[in-house]
């Protein structure tokens, strides 16, 4: 019982957090309407198969916005850590599991929180998504943050100080989003890219997304929707460890 | 039962001791002191009782709790106010408490009831919608303090609850604890380098260096056991007259730090001006002279033979002290 109220208590700071920063909030809508606006709108003569580049663009949009997000509260911890805070949870008679899954339901709640606003923006560029399919990305973006956040939580983890931030962002996140064929189709990619871009899990992500969304993928639904999945279950699973034993 | 009882108590980093074989008890109720420069071992050995450091060797009971088998018991029996600053910044002050309310599995039914009786105490009442980054320094540890009370902990420990605090916060605080300790019956375990900070807090000090406890005793004992005056000459150079000093006349123990030379002897009044012409007449100039009844700094520099330093901060540290200040 005060497990769970450990999770819920954790959980619930996450949230007051992600609400009380009405900047961060905004700021980080700004990327995703650059790319969809500006990027989208200027090879808005690109076809892909029957669809127009900025329709193609918006899952791996959404898809960008929740990694980042994800990410960067799992990564939070170490600001909890340099500002002494994680000192009072770490310490409290609370389970480090129920910390790493208040932690994680938090930061993915947060993200889906963001990934369901830009979500709303397809309207503004004139991409329409029915209810249905709203209702079906939702989990699947769950599944999605669930796992990015564990990997975030797993560096935080591992590393010290926020000098690392920027190593990571420049040599993990970005790779990861711009090798997943949020912003290009896969189909057409020369074959090394290719190769390279399954290895990448994200990919599975933002395809399962695709179809979801609008119907299109490169990957089969069935085979990103297990790759994904099982991906975040395996990072949530070595997250937890790895929580569990640091410092 | 004590409060707290150790058995051979030691961790080890990398091959230094930092806290050595402790053996201390300390009954319930008590406000006990650790005194000691940083570094001394002080934070090491509470952060083994609170739990959070595993012992290298040996063994404490906090509340008949062992350390290492009954975390959880012995968690849920103290409370904690670290160091350096733990609160969430982001936060208002009731959203803090009620965290930590949560975490700590006080039941929903007390929970209100119990916010506003730790809030009183601090009298923080009137800020609790605040959000914490517009506290003052003063205003963050009281609201520490509260926060480590709403479980009722049996056993309070504060680790340098003062530091980096002007004078007059510090006094309100002293307050605070005083009254806690009156009130709620409660064991508090307070580490310090403030020398006034052991005086006017608590019942027994244990003076500490390099991991062991060098005495133990109430303040006024540990005062009592440096007999006599402490004679303090301001010289121009300390550097042959040390050891004449040392034999001459009545003087017990004498200490010299850079130019500055303390003496320990029975009746200060009548030694100062015997040790003015001694000193002028080894060819020593003496630019200033004090006489007064041993402090427990004086106290300290006996026992470890060294010089207790307010601002013996590292970098990091003075950092710290200037985050804490500053609200950051």
């Amino acid at each position: 019982m005060s497990e769970l109220e450990g999770v819920y208590r954790i959980w619930l700071r996450e949230l007051i957090r992600y609400w009380r920063d009405k900047g961060r909030i905004v700021s980080s809508l700004v990327q995703p309407l650059l790319f969809l606006v500006i990027f989208g709108g200027g090879f808005g003569f690109v076809k892909i198969g029957n669809i127009n580049y900025q329709s193609f663009l918006f899952p791996g949009i959404v898809a960008m916005s929740l990694i980042t997000i994800s990410i960067a509260s799992g990564i939070s911890v170490i600001w909890d850590r340099e500002f002494g805070f994680l000192k009072e949870i770490l310490v409290a008679p609370v389970s480090r599991i129920s910390i790493f899954i208040g932690k994680a339901l938090g930061g993915c709640t947060t993200a889906l929180i963001q990934g369901i606003i830009v979500l709303s923006l397809s309207f503004l560029i004139g991409v329409s998504i029915s209810i249905h399919s709203l209702l079906m990305a939702i989990p699947l973006m769950l599944i999605i943050s669930l796992g990015i956040v564990s990997i975030g939580l797993i560096i935080a983890s591992l590393i010290e100080t926020f000098e690392n931030f920027g190593i990571i962002m420049n040599f993990l996140v970005f790779p990861l989003i711009f090798l997943s064929g949020a912003f290009f189709p896969l189909a057409e990619a020369p074959q090394w890219l290719k190769i390279v871009s399954y290895a990448d899990p994200v990919t599975y992500g933002v395809e399962s997304l695709r179809q979801i969304l609008i119907g299109v993928s490169f990957i089969p639904f069935s085979l990103s929707f297990t790759v994904i999945s099982l991906f975040s279950v395996a990072a949530i699973l070595i997250g937890g460890v790895t929580f569990n034993r640091q410092k | 039962m004590f409060a707290i009882e150790t058995f051979n108590l030691t961790k080890e980093f990398d091959g230094t001791k930092a806290v050595n074989n402790l053996n201390v008890k300390i009954s319930q109720g008590e406000i006990f002191g650790l005194l000691g420069p940083n570094g001394a071992g002080k934070t090491t050995l509470l952060s083994m009782l609170c739990t959070i450091l595993k012992p290298s060797s040996g063994t404490a009971k906090v509340n008949g709790f062992d350390i290492i088998k009954q975390k959880n018991q012995v968690r849920k029996s103290i409370g904690i106010v670290f160091q350096d600053p733990s609160l969430d910044n982001r936060l208002t002050g009731m959203e803090n408490l009620e965290m930590h309310a949560g975490l700590y599995g006080v039941p929903k039914s007390e929970r209100k009831k119990r916010i506003c009786e730790v809030l009183e105490i601090v009298t923080l009442a009137d800020r609790a919608n605040d959000i914490v980054k517009n506290y003052s320094g003063g205003m963050k540890r009281r609201l520490e303090i509260a926060r480590g009370l709403i479980h009722y902990p049996k056993i309070l420990f504060l680790d340098e609850p003062t530091l980096g605090l002007d004078p007059q916060t510090r006094e309100h605080i002293w307050e605070y604890i005083k009254k806690l300790a009156e009130r709620e019956k409660i064991t508090i375990i307070v580490t310090t380098h403030y020398m006034e900070e052991a005086d006017a807090l608590c019942n027994r000090v244990a003076i500490m260096d390099y991991g062991e406890i060098k005495i133990l005793d109430t303040p006024e004992n540990l005062k009592n056991s440096l007999e006599g005056d402490m004679v303090t000459l301001e010289v121009d150079s300390s550097k042959e007259i040390e050891s004449k000093i040392r034999g001459y006349d009545s003087v017990k123990k004498v200490h010299v730090s850079g130019n500055t030379v303390h003496i320990n002897v029975k009746n200060g009044e009548t030694f100062a001006p015997k040790i003015l012409d001694f000193v002028e007449k080894n060819g020593v100039k003496v630019n200033s002279i004090n006489i007064r009844k041993p402090s427990l700094g004086d106290v300290f520099l006996h026992y470890t033979g060294r010089e207790i330093r307010e601002e013996s901060g590292n970098e990091k540290e003075s950092m710290k002290r200037f985050a804490r200040v500053r609200g950051i």
